[in-house]
């Protein structure tokens, strides 16, 4: 608090012109105060950094790795050692390289499900909280049509329409049921947002419908579509990963730590590193992209000043 | 003016009233989802024996013969009327659908509505604890185990769970409590065959056969139910009403639970409305792992065998059931808080 009072001090005495510029505080943009913060939320920064760790492994590692794989050459249920940290699987398939091809699959889903459903959410949410009256009762209506039907059936049918399995129809049926909550918040958002002073002043110098939605109010929600988008990631990769384990989610020849898992769950009492490797990385996945979004969430808000300036 | 409780009426109906045609088109949808991607025949026309007159009777008596749309509203038609048809997948000998649905939902829904009071309770204490004592080792213990849960798929949990059940029930052996626990006392299976022959036996193996699959569905819901009433809870504390009452000089215990209790728990409500979906799925797939009869099994067999009425129905409950969770917990904001008033 101190620091701030002295911020206030600084900018109460330049206004009065007595202190010479240079010793001024640099002005600071919203965005440099929010990276600022981010920046100083320790358990944020660290997670990043294990995220980022487990993200270069997986798309790194695999080019290096001794074994390939989809190499079956080796023996059935090696223990693990030196040459097969995580043993083999049952086929003798070694499953360091099963884990990390598993991981890509699930970051490659998780994130095109949260670009997508962000995208999607945000114009819907958006364009019903604006416009209000019929477009807002009619998409209301559609958010609550995909909020009863459950995701898992969904899944299961359309997985069966598109006679499904890859990791993008995976992912767009996900992303299909994914959207709803970043909507309901953009709606309630654009709501109160186009009640301001400053969408009237657009209205008034000549701005079109499309022109205020997308260059006056989404600029002004960008804290909470980051902080959503980004948990949306995290709830993607669990979300794929449940499917996957009942059978109605990726289908081999693609592959995800879920369908990684499910492979060899039965292996648990007697051989525990072939399940405890892909969950111990699903977990760390999920998690470092909730503490993430944990101080996101804390960054964007303005009502938190804990940072030193 | 009317009386409050009519008002109430009103708005209940008025609800349900709303949610009907979005499930018109929900059901019409999957509707021509199922039936159009299938033949529930299929089988039978692989096997030479059956005569194709005999495969065209069996096909008109289902209604195959007729176009989606049509075959929809002859289903709506009866559904409406109670007829919720017959199974057509193979070995169910035409078993009607409503009985077999409605045992299914019964048995998820003993398992989540268990559960969820469970992780409600336990969340909401947890949470007021945290918020009460602030950066407190308690606090920091329920913030790092509710992440951990809250970022772990509940498969694995249920998996996990299921793992150190054979473990227990060995050291529940070797204390020589099996004959009062049962051997083996905690079930990894579905409960069909609980001993009903006495109240203790009864208790006992009732907790054993429910025990592993309620704490895996609760993970996750008391990881966000008690983070939410955290968060909350905080809030309310730090609001002007709760100084006045401290100014006026009420004891802490007074405050927390008559002024800032009360009003604290209003998010969680809306969190349980919003999250019954999410809880009825992560339901299915705990019954998965623990091979029990309920939704998941169906939904599955469902699909695979492309039994469309079995389908319908299964839909018709889930998307019911959230309708009603959500019409509950708007009911409770009205009970919960004075200023918000439905009708």
């Amino acid at each position: 608090m101190a620091d701030l009072n002295s911020l206030l001090a600084s900018e109460t005495a330049s206004a009065e012109g007595t202190l010479p510029p240079e010793a001024l505080p640099e002005p600071r943009s919203q965005g440099k105060l929010v990276l600022r913060k981010f920046l100083h939320h320790k358990l944020a920064m660290a997670s990043t950094a294990v995220l980022i760790l487990i993200v270069l492994l997986s798309i790194v590692l695999p080019l290096f790795w001794k074994h390939n794989y989809e190499d079956s050459s080796f023996p059935s249920f090696a223990k693990p050692s030196a040459d097969f940290p995580l043993g083999t699987t049952q086929v003798g398939k070694d499953m360091v390289a099963q884990v990390l091809r598993g991981t890509q699959y699930s970051l490659l889903i998780a994130l095109t499900v949260s670009i997508l459903a962000t995208v999607v959410g945000v114009v819907l949410g958006a364009i019903a909280g604006y416009l209000r009256g019929f477009s807002d009762s009619t998409i209301s209506r559609v958010t609550d049509l995909f909020l009863i039907i459950p995701q898992i059936a969904a899944a299961a049918i359309l997985a069966k329409v598109f006679g499904g399995g890859s990791w993008y129809i995976v992912a767009l049926v996900l992303a299909a049921f994914a959207w709803m909550q970043i909507a309901r918040i953009t709606r309630a958002e654009a709501m109160s947002l186009s009640q301001r002073e400053f969408v009237d002043a657009a209205r008034a110098s000549g701005a079109g419908t499309f022109r205020i939605i997308f260059k006056h109010l989404v600029p002004n929600m960008v804290g909470s579509i980051t902080v959503n988008a980004t948990l949306a990631v995290a709830q993607a990769v669990l979300a794929e990963a449940a499917l996957s384990f009942i059978g109605l989610g990726v289908q081999l020849p693609d592959t995800s730590l879920g369908r990684v898992i499910l492979e060899n769950y039965a292996q648990l009492q007697t051989r525990p590193a072939l399940f405890f490797g892909p969950f111990i990385v699903l977990v760390l996945i999920s998690l470092t992209i909730n503490f993430i979004g944990d101080g996101l969430r804390d960054a964007f808000d303005p009502r938190q000043r804990r940072m030193k300036a | 003016m009317r009386s409050s409780s009519l008002n109430l009426v009103i708005y209940i109906l008025r609800r349900l009233a709303i949610s009907i045609p979005v499930l018109l088109v929900g059901t019409f949808l999957c509707f021509v989802m199922v039936a159009g991607t299938g033949d529930p025949l299929g089988e039978l026309r692989q096997n030479p024996t059956i005569s194709k007159e005999a495969l065209a009777a069996t096909a008109a008596k289902l209604g195959l013969d007729q176009g989606i749309v049509p075959r929809y509203f002859t289903w709506l038609g009866d559904f409406l009327s109670g007829n919720w048809g017959i199974s057509i997948a193979q070995g169910n000998a035409l078993a009607p659908v409503a009985p077999k649905v409605m045992a299914a939902f019964g048995v998820t829904l003993k398992l989540v509505v268990g559960a969820e009071i469970l992780a409600l309770i336990i969340g909401i204490i947890v949470g007021v604890l945290a918020a009460v004592k602030q950066y407190s080792i308690i606090d920091y213990l329920a913030t790092t185990l509710a992440f951990l849960l809250f970022s772990m798929p509940i498969f694995c949990v249920a998996i996990v769970l299921k793992n150190y059940a054979i473990e227990i029930n060995g050291w529940v052996r070797d204390l020589g409590l099996a004959d009062i626990l049962g051997n083996p006392w905690l079930r990894t299976t579905s409960p069909e065959q609980l001993k009903t022959d006495g109240v203790g036996d009864f208790i006992t193996s009732t907790i054993g056969a429910y025990l592993l699959p309620t704490l895996s569905i609760m993970a996750i819901s008391f990881a966000a139910y008690s983070r939410f009433q955290r968060a909350s809870m905080l809030e309310v504390l730090g609001s002007d009403y709760v100084r006045t009452a401290r100014a006026k000089g009420l004891g802490n215990g007074r405050v927390i639970f008559r002024h800032a209790f009360r009003n604290a728990l209003i998010p969680v409500t809306t969190l349980f409305s919003v999250n019954f979906g999410s809880v009825l799925a992560g339901a299915i797939i705990t019954e998965t792992v623990f091979n029990w009869h309920g939704m998941g099994t169906l939904l599955v067999e469902a699909v695979s065998k492309n039994d469309t009425q079995v389908m319908m129905g299964w839909l018709v409950v889930i998307a019911s059931s959230v309708i009603v969770a959500n019409l509950i917990a708007d009911l409770m904001y009205g009970v919960l808080d004075p200023r918000i008033r439905v009708g």
